[in-house]
């Protein structure tokens, strides 16, 4: 017996999270004497008025997308990876590997190279936190976590010491090749002969990531793979009596998603900044976590929440520019966000189960 | 009608009831769990409430106990009418409830768990004491012999529940409510608790016994009462009734009580069992050289109380023996040697041996409780190549082989898209034997086939279990229920402490006999006996194995 209808669970628990968040962050802005109504269309104008806003609202959730889809797979797996951070920071170390040293004349030659690169590295980064789950039952949370640090840690020895050009005072890698660059969805645009988002981040990376939302759907519930994956984060003891092994599916799992949070290094690090700078995911991998939970670690509902988030971070970014809201204060409304979304969803939920239930019961 | 019975026999006084439901009904959203319950239990006697999964026994049980509010309906306790809003109520009007998942904490000792909830003041040394002197005089009238200082998880589980009943009478309870209470016992502790059951009813106390055996009910209730589908269907003086009748009345249709069976005609021997020894990962020795064959053709009852190697036996031959043990000794199928460890020892490859398996939890291993009943038709065997083509699967051709299989064992309600946790349990049993026996093994490894599953849904599985035997096939059956070992077996093999204790022809098998088995005694080896000595009082416990 469903207690409510797919629909509202899917679509109405999360907006009404969503309401009650913006409800608290209008509180917390009229606090410090602002207007709440002026913050909300800053943001709105902002992120979405303009095909400007837009072009780094898609940027930004094309990060999202990646560590959201990373967070989704381990957890059907039942396996919580908080190591996206890490793992995108490796994959953008496998990103710069890839087109500083292979002669790529094109950049859709360098791409599904970069993508290659990008998903090995970040797989590999997985790899050892999930082996080490499997094998010795070392929790994949607190591993992962460390692993973060091992990451940060480990690319500022790389930059500082082995990809930072002679002479540079700055800690990051040389430039790519400009055959390497990826399109911009402006360039795409301008292409089709009209004007859209100029000088923004946005880029191809924007349909890859799409595309992953696809086949990550794809994976988890047509194959046989995504069953076993599945059945194995429902039950370990059921996994075991139907001959799926936890140890390859733990590590099945972990390297996809290891290697989808990798891969968001072909949007930050090739298609944004073109080189590899220190500390270029931003968080992205943690956002990934709220991403993936708000949207219900389903691929069509990551990509909405990412699209969230990216207003939210383009929004807020705006928000500092135009008005006197402190920087700080957005991090409060993105933590809010996050809180009712993914934390408290239960909050909600379960007065609209008694909601739905009470209609049906009248209808009946 | 529910007739207000004295349970000797005396013209019934105006002595109110020990309790009274008037028009109980509650509803959880759509399903009515309970509908205009009438009840009336009079003092000092036991009265069983029986009834099929999914009856409503449990929910009125919860109701009285305070854990649900009934939607309508009164209830009178000593003859007051009482509104329980919560289980601090129910336990100062005196009502004691057995669950049949015990509420204790294993590292307590048994007067801690005694007096949990029961602490008077701040200071633990007084109560302590207190309980101490109660729990004396508890055991000698009640023969409810438990050491205080034991910790709990060193109990057997018969004097675990033990300190259940204790708990209830420390808090002073006149009406105890026992839910399902012997379904983890053995033959003797069952007897035991029978007797202690009887002692308190001599002293006055009201029982209430929920449980689906109808062989309890005949042998120790004054009263039961029917529940089917949320209604109380007969309230009658036990000696008044019988088994087929109260079976007819639970299931709403007659049923065949006892398996109908031809006699086995074995063939070659299918799985053979040679010195099976298992060292479990934390140094326990669980299986203690095992000996078994089984031919074509047959059914092999293991009879046993749970926690004697049983499950470790079933894990083992389903190739997933526990993590970190270690095995020794030899298992032939048809005549191949079974890999025992590495990475060819799984599920999977004893499935392709031919193999199947109808795990002793069908919750925890046999289902996914999440997955829909079509993706659970599949499960263990979505590999199979009619599933699905190479890394991708086929929905539709999953989805009709379930409908068939739904369809062909009568699964309600006979839809594949429902999660499995959405089935009532004798129906959740019936996807997993029809997902086991469809695909028609040359073994079947059964363990508790019908574990919290209703009257006609055993009926069901059981016949279908003696078909796949008349098909030819080789079937191992563990079951803590020794009527069904009795009835389906065609020889029995009873496990004690890992290892066989004896083997039995079926139709030479006693209860008797297969209980001192059980209980770890070898009537053949042991010194002659008085008349009524072993079967009576092996309750000073023989060893009684222990509690995982």
């Amino acid at each position: 017996m469903e207690k409510m209808p797919k629909w509202a669970d899917v679509l109405l628990t999360p907006l009404i999270s969503l309401v009650l968040a913006m409800a608290i962050s209008a509180l917390v802005i009229l606090a410090i004497g602002e207007s709440p109504a002026l913050a909300l269309t800053t943001m709105i104008d902002g992120a979405l008025g303009s095909s400007y806003g837009w072009g780094f609202t898609l940027y930004y959730a094309t990060n999202f997308i990646f560590t959201g889809l990373a967070v989704m797979v381990a957890y059907h797996a039942s396996l919580f990876n908080i190591g996206g951070e890490g793992q995108a920071a490796m994959g953008g170390l496998g990103v710069a590997l890839v087109l500083l040293s292979l002669p790529l004349p094109h950049w859709a030659l360098a791409l599904p190279a970069a993508m290659i690169g990008a998903a090995l590295f970040g797989a590999a980064w997985a790899l050892i936190p999930a082996w080490l789950q499997a094998k010795r039952g070392s929790h994949i949370v607190i591993t992962t976590i460390m692993f973060n640090f091992i990451a940060a840690a480990l690319l500022n020895y790389v930059l500082v010491n082995l990809l930072r050009p002679v002479g540079s005072m700055d800690p990051a890698s040389a430039r790519f090749p400009n055959e390497t660059h990826l399109p911009k969805l402006s360039d795409m645009a301008l292409s089709l002969g009209f004007e859209w988002g100029k000088n923004t981040p946005a880029n191809i990376s924007f349909f890859v990531a799409v595309a992953a939302c696809v086949l990550v759907w794809l994976l988890i519930w047509r194959t046989r793979l995504g069953f076993e994956i599945r059945a194995f984060g429902k039950s370990e003891p059921a996994a075991l009596y139907a001959g799926i092994s936890p140890v390859r599916i733990t590590i099945i799992a972990m390297l996809i998603s290891g290697g989808l949070a990798g891969m968001m290094a072909i949007n930050n690090v090739m298609g944004e900044a073109e080189r590899l700078v220190l500390n270029a995911v931003e968080g992205a991998g943690f956002i990934g976590i709220a991403v993936a939970l708000m949207g219900r670690n389903h691929p069509l509902g990551v990509f909405l929440a990412a699209l969230l988030f990216g207003f939210l971070y383009q929004g807020g970014g705006e928000l500092a520019l135009w008005t006197s809201i402190p920087r700080e204060l957005i991090v409060v409304i993105q933590a809010l966000v996050i809180l009712f979304t993914g934390a408290l969803d239960n909050m909600v939920r379960g007065p609209l189960e008694r909601m739905f239930m009470a209609m049906r019961k009248r209808g009946a | 009608m529910a007739a207000t019975v004295d349970p000797r026999g005396r013209l019934e006084t105006a002595a109110p009831a020990a309790i009274e439901l008037r028009g109980i009904s509650k509803a959880f959203g759509p399903v009515q769990a309970n509908r205009d319950i009438d009840l009336r239990v009079e003092r000092g006697t036991i009265h069983g409430i029986i009834g099929e999964n999914g009856a409503g026994k449990s929910t009125l049980m919860s109701i009285l106990y305070g854990f649900y509010k009934p939607d309508v309906g009164d209830i009178l306790v000593g003859g007051r009418p009482l509104t329980i809003a919560d289980s601090q109520t129910a336990i100062r009007a005196g009502i004691g409830m057995v669950f049949q998942h015990f509420k204790l904490v294993p590292n307590f000792t048994v007067l801690e768990n005694i007096i949990l909830g029961a602490e008077e003041g701040r200071l633990l040394r007084p109560s302590l004491a207190k309980a101490r002197g109660v729990l004396r005089q508890l055991a000698q009238e009640y023969e409810l012999n438990v050491d205080p200082d034991e910790t709990v998880e060193n109990l057997s589980v018969g004097h675990q529940q033990r300190v259940e009943i204790l708990k209830a009478l420390y808090r002073q309870a006149d009406i105890l409510i026992l839910d399902e209470p012997t379904g983890v016992l053995t033959p003797a502790e069952a007897d035991h608790l029978f007797r202690i059951l009887e002692g308190l009813r001599a002293e006055g106390k009201t029982i209430i016994l929920i449980t689906h055996k109808l062989r309890e009910i005949m042998e120790i209730t004054d009263t039961v009462s029917v529940m089917r589908r949320g209604e109380m269907v007969a309230s009658v003086r036990t000696a008044d009734t019988s088994p087929e009748e109260l079976a007819e009345l639970m299931v709403g249709r007659k049923v065949l009580l006892n398996v109908q069976k031809a006699p086995a005609t074995p063939g070659q021997p299918v799985l053979e069992i040679r010195g099976l020894r298992m060292v479990d990962g934390s140094g326990v020795e669980r299986l203690r050289g095992i000996d078994l064959e089984i031919r074509a053709g047959e059914i092999l009852g293991v009879a046993g109380v749970s926690g004697n190697g049983q499950t470790q036996l079933l894990e083992i031959l389903g190739g997933y023996p526990e993590k970190g043990s270690r095995l020794s000794g030899e298992i032939r199928m048809n005549g191949t040697p079974l890999p025992l460890s590495g990475g060819a020892c799984n599920a999977a490859e004893r499935r392709r041996q031919g193999i199947g398996h109808i795990p002793e939890d069908r919750q925890a291993e046999g289902l996914i409780m999440d997955f829909a009943a079509w993706e659970n038709v599949a499960f263990g065997y979505h590999d199979a190549p009619e599933y699905g083509h190479g890394p991708l699967m086929d929905r539709d051709a999953i989805r009709r082989d379930a409908e068939g299989k739904i369809a062909r064992f009568d699964v309600r309600p006979p839809t594949c898209d429902l999660a499995a946790r959405n089935f009532s349990g004798g129906n959740q049993q019936k996807i997993v034997v029809a997902r086991e026996i469809e695909r028609n093994p040359d073994l079947l490894l059964i363990g508790q086939p019908t574990r919290g599953v209703d009257i006609g849904a055993i009926e069901f599985i059981h016949k279908r279990i003696v078909e796949l035997r008349d098909a030819g096939k080789a079937i191992l059956l563990v079951s803590v229920e020794l009527d069904e070992i009795m009835s389906l077996s065609d020889r029995i093999a009873v496990m004690f402490d890992g290892r066989i204790m004896g083997e039995r022809l079926s139709g030479q098998a006693t209860t008797g006999d297969l209980g001192l088995l059980m209980a770890g005694i070898d009537p053949a080896s042991a010194p002659p006996q008085d008349g009524n000595a072993p079967a009576g009082h092996p309750s000073e416990d023989p060893k009684t194995p222990r509690v995982s």
